[in-house]
């Protein structure tokens, strides 16, 4: 799929994200990494989560990142969805001001309005991207009215199509999310994450907890509308068999930094760093 | 022996002059009523933006009135007409009791009449009588933060307020509709100011609301509990909060009239009889007072009450 892209058409471009904890000092980032066999600095007891991060992510296209936890592979995503302040870092969004503005350094209400329109994101546990007190249907409204939506009759018909969509019946839209199954949860959770068509979706670990029936329905979902509404995703799990699953390109990585890149298929055939041989030869 | 006479005699010389009241004009002394003037005119600077003031001590607890005390103590000069009503009524004991308060401390002239005040302080209440240009209206807020439903950290919703991200507000209205099949707020309904803040307009009743729009009078807002002073100058737009196609709509009493006037476009107080009936009357006390009497009455006007038959 990427060989159709040329390097110019590339929809979200990141270039050395960053996120450290903690005091650091100029030789946090050197002493630190997989070579060290830790991410914690000597010197400064300071925490890379991650560093040096560096990709393209073209339209349409599904991104792996992969690694152990700890290996800073949330905090990547997290970083692109605003969730946490970068240390250090520049990301650009093509369809936000033509890609010519780092987005990492945009306003509070410029951040908001790139999640909103642009964005979506689906966390590995329901309760951080669903507001249990609003009902299923209110949770998608939200996410339709942070984008001007006003007329209560069109949020309800969108709300109801996307969870038909995916599979929630359409007659618990008022229901509480606190009363659904957590596949169920997780089914809205896409629903208000897709809910503005946005061009690029998170999934951050979205199948872990989940039994494995539900789970292969889940992936199946969300392999569905990825090739219906063509969005472009960055998957995060440290589950190879969702990564292989899902994803075109890998990232694998380990103490905050890629140690790997490439075609999903090349890295599980042909591992090249000594921990991705380890992470697929204990693939079951 | 004790000169009995020579000791009251020397008390009595020194006449105190300086401390012959017991208390500065208006109670509060001049610096703090300066600071909470000073904090006025950033609200009326950003209409409905919350400004966090002093709320000094007063002889009453914070939360019964005291947030409206201070601006009216702050503002009140000595040629004030001053009015005070409690949900729309001269009489109820917290209005007689801050009245009290407000002319022993000033000896200003007080009234019912809502012509002839130049400063009404209100709990949760707009006359029914339309107010001009040169009468200020000081509400008494229990809750100035719109957004403490959907919110319960403060640092969160100033951030709201900053970024002007009011969609939990707005979801809290579907989720309302959704459930009840319909907004119900009865008092207290959340209005946008300006086009920018939304805004806690103090529990008025949905039917004041209209009148915040546009009006001729400064409208400022206290909230002494809560440290909180905002305003609405004159001539703003405040708009409640509506999606396009589920509407705000003022009370509408189910055709009912007040039993001792036979008026209907009036906000009305729903009274209990002994014998187990229903009756309604007029809810504001001077208003009712002058339709009674005959007298002529220049009411508030505005499209939800044009709409009432």
């Amino acid at each position: 799929m990427s060989n159709h892209h040329n390097e110019h058409s590339w929809l979200l471009k990141v270039r050395n994200l960053t996120k450290i904890y903690g005091e650091p000092n100029e030789r946090t980032v050197a002493l630190t990494g997989p070579e060290f066999g830790s991410n914690i600095c000597p010197e400064t007891d300071s925490i890379v989560a991650c560093a040096g991060v560096s990709f393209d992510l073209f339209p349409g296209e599904v991104l792996g990142i992969v690694g152990e936890s700890g290996s800073g592979k949330s905090t990547v995503v997290k970083l692109l969805y605003f969730d946490i302040e970068k240390s250090a870092g520049s990301a650009w969004l093509r369809p936000y001001a033509d890609g010519k503005t780092n987005i990492l350094e945009a306003s509070g209400q410029q951040k908001r309005f790139i999640r909103n329109h642009l964005m979506g994101t689906v966390y590995q546990n329901p309760r951080d991207g669903l507001n249990f007190n609003f009902s299923s249907g209110g949770n998608i409204a939200e996410k339709l009215i942070m984008a001007g939506h006003m007329h209560v009759g069109n949020i309800r018909e969108r709300a109801a199509y996307l969870l038909d969509k995916t599979e929630v019946p359409v007659r618990r839209m008022d229901d509480r999310p606190a009363a659904f199954s957590g596949g169920m949860q997780q089914r809205v959770q896409i629903s208000k994450a897709i809910a503005n068509n946005p061009p690029l979706l998170f999934l951050d670990e979205v199948t872990t907890g989940l039994d494995v029936s539900v789970q292969a329905r889940v992936l199946d979902l969300i392999r569905e509308l990825q090739q219906e509404l063509g969005i472009a995703m960055i998957v995060v799990s440290h589950d190879l068999s969702v990564i292989r699953m899902l994803t075109d390109r890998t990232l694998v990585m380990k103490h905050g930094r890629v140690v790997e890149s490439g075609l999903t298929d090349q890295i599980l055939q042909d591992p090249q760093h000594a921990y991705t041989q380890l992470l697929v030869s204990s693939l079951l | 022996m004790r000169r009995e006479g020579g000791w009251i005699k020397q008390i009595c010389m020194i006449e105190n002059i300086k401390y012959k009241k017991s208390y500065n004009f208006a109670f509060i002394d001049e610096s703090t009523k300066k600071e909470v003037r000073r904090k006025l005119l950033k609200a009326v600077a950003i209409p409905g933006y919350q400004v966090p003031y002093s709320s000094p001590e007063m002889p009453i607890a914070r939360g019964w009135g005291t947030g409206g005390l201070h601006i009216t103590l702050a503002l009140i000069g000595r040629n004030d007409v001053f009015k005070i009503i409690d949900q729309g009524s001269d009489a109820s004991v917290n209005a007689c009791n801050l009245r009290e308060f407000v002319q022993a401390m000033t000896d200003c002239k007080v009234t019912y009449d809502t012509t002839e005040a130049t400063l009404i302080q209100t709990r949760h209440r707009i006359t029914e009588e339309e107010l001009r240009e040169d009468q200020l209206f000081v509400f008494q807020v229990p809750q100035p933060e719109p957004l403490r439903g959907v919110e319960r950290y403060e640092y969160r919703t100033r951030q709201m307020h900053g970024e002007a991200d009011y969609a939990k507000m707005w979801v809290s209205l579907y989720e309302s509709f959704v459930r009840h099949g319909d907004i119900m707020l009865g008092a207290g309904y959340p209005v946008k100011v300006n086009g920018r803040y939304i805004m806690a307009p103090s529990p008025i009743p949905r039917w004041d609301i209209p009148n915040l729009h546009q009006a001729k009078t400064l409208y400022l807002f206290g909230a002494g509990r809560e440290k909180r002073l905002y305003a609405v100058p004159p001539h703003t737009s405040v708009e409640p909060l509506e999606f396009e196609d589920v509407k705000f709509n003022i009370e509408k009493f189910n055709g009912a009239s007040c039993s001792k006037t036979g008026y209907r476009r009036a906000f009305l107080d729903e009274l209990f009889l002994d014998d187990g009936s229903r009756t309604f009357v007029i809810n504001d006390s001077n208003f009712l007072d002058k339709m009674e009497q005959g007298e002529p009455v220049n009411q508030f006007t505005n499209p939800y009450l044009q709409q009432l038959v």
